[in-house]
């Protein structure tokens, strides 16, 4: 039985029946072909699958798509505008934060809702934030350099 | 990884989770945040035909304090536990504890009470209101009931709850005057979740301990109240060897957890470590 959604996603509205199992991950990948959003472990775990939904940070492979109804997602598509990349896509460019690039979307919707909260987060705060985003090529030491300047340039 | 196909029903109201429970049953599982739920749903090892979401039921979200006494909701996020001035204010050890579950995302869903109800042996919260006396409301086709939150946790995902309740919420006496209270857990690398957790609350008179409480999550079956440490240090002079002692029994009787991730040995050590760090900081916030 096929249950009546709608949701904003990166400020457009979509309307589909959806299966109730049909996971939030899922739906954005495989229904309205957004797959910057990446399926790591499927545990919730690892991060990769973070979104923000009415601007917190969120596992969306740990969501139902139904649970979204009504919601305002945004995804890592949803970020640059007019072409332009967001401050955080640059610095993640810039600081050599990412090599395969696997958990950078998931990183990079974490540090928004960081920087939302905290736009001037320390060292220590911005590792605190990111416990729930897994990076298996960096070491994590550029992808938090990479927060630090972002919050620098945006402030 | 998907789960089997089940039927879903959105509440509105506490009154309208209670009627589909009552319409589906035993074939039914109510999903709040979903973050203990959906992935056991996703290993298939819960395959419930109907999920009830109660989720979007505005009254189970609020956290106040009224006479003295916290009250939060059942639908209150861990994030929203942690950041909120009512329980910095009146219960700080919670709002800490609160802000140490899992990860940011985890938090951002994650329910208090999706996490009583799991009733996982490692979870953060129930160590934490044992300490401070808390009772657990709950509404069922009976009316409602408060369950003191030492009568709640009966074994490994066992609760007081009967069929078809809903937890609505908790409730947090005033900590006695002048007393201290911390929670600190070991945490497992990878899942956060505690290996071993101790909160412990610590009142002073002159030098003295003139009250203890200790209890453990992640320990044995069950969170539990730790009589043995409590009494041993109850009356004692707060000071380090007095603590140590008091540390030493801690996990005293009690059947002690063992898999592959700790030992019962390496458990029993780390509750003694960690009952003796929890009750100094405790002492100092006195
Ligand atoms: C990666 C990860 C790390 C985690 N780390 C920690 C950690 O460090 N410490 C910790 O304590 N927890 C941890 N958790 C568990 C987390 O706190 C869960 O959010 C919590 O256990 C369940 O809350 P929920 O709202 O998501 O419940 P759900 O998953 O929606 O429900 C859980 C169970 O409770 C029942 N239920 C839900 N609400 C009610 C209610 N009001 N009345 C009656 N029954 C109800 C449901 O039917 C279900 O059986 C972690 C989870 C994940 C995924
Ligand atoms: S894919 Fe969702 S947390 Fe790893
Ligand atoms: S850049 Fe490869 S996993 Fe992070």
């Amino acid at each position: 039985m096929g249950i009546p959604i709608t949701v904003q996603v990166n400020g457009v509205s979509h309307s589909h029946e959806v299966e109730p199992r049909l996971l939030l991950a899922h739906y954005l990948r495989d229904v309205l072909r957004l797959t910057g959003t990446h399926i790591g472990c499927d545990t919730s775990s690892c991060g990769a699958c973070t979104i923000l939904v009415d601007g917190k940070a969120v596992k969306s492979c740990t969501m139902l798509a139904v649970q979204a109804d009504g919601a305002e997602i945004t995804t890592i598509e949803g970020l640059a505008s007019n072409g332009e990349l967001h401050p955080l896509q640059k610095s993640f460019n810039e600081e050599h934060g990412l090599q395969c690039g696997f958990c950078t979307p998931g990183m990079i919707m974490t540090a928004t809702d960081l920087l939302a909260n905290n736009p001037s987060p320390s060292e220590q705060e911005i590792r605190h934030a990111l416990e729930g985003n897994y990076c298996r090529c960096t070491g994590y030491h550029n992808i938090v350099k990479a927060i630090q300047n972002a919050a620098n340039t945006q402030g | 990884m998907i789960p089997a196909s089940f039927n879903y029903h959105r509440a509105s109201s506490v009154n309208e989770a209670l009627d589909l429970l009552k319409q589906y049953g035993d074939d039914a599982r109510l999903l709040a945040g979903g973050h203990s739920l959906l992935p056991a749903m996703k290993l298939r090892m819960n395959a419930p035909a109907n999920l009830i979401d109660i989720g979007r039921i505005a009254e189970l979200n609020s956290i106040r304090v009224e006479n003295g006494t916290l009250h939060i909701g059942a639908g209150a996020t861990h994030s929203a536990i942690a950041a909120s001035p009512d329980v910095q204010g009146h219960a700080p050890v919670l709002a800490d504890t609160a802000g140490m579950i899992g990860d940011v995302q985890v938090r951002n869903k994650g329910t208090i009470g999706g996490s009583l109800a799991h009733a996982d042996p490692a979870a953060d919260y129930p160590a934490v209101l044992l300490i401070l006396n808390a009772s657990i409301n709950v509404i069922g086709p009976n009316g409602t009931r408060s369950i003191a939150a030492g009568d709640f946790f009966q074994d490994l995902y066992v609760t007081a709850l009967e069929e078809n309740e809903i937890i609505t919420g908790v409730e947090i006496p005033a900590m006695p005057q002048g007393a201290g209270a911390v929670y600190l857990k070991f945490a497992q690398p990878a899942s956060r979740f505690a290996l071993v957790g101790c909160a412990a609350l610590v009142k002073k008179d002159g030098g003295t301990c003139s009250e203890v409480r200790v209890a453990f999550t992640g320990v044995g079956n069950m969170p539990f109240r730790d009589s043995g440490v409590e009494g041993a240090l109850t009356g004692q002079s707060a000071d380090a060897s007095a603590i140590e002692a008091a540390a030493a029994q801690a996990a005293g009787g009690i059947d002690v957890l063992s898999d592959h991730f700790a030992g019962e040995d390496y458990r029993t050590h780390l509750a003694r470590v960690y009952a003796r760090r929890a009750l100094s900081q405790a002492a100092g916030l006195a």
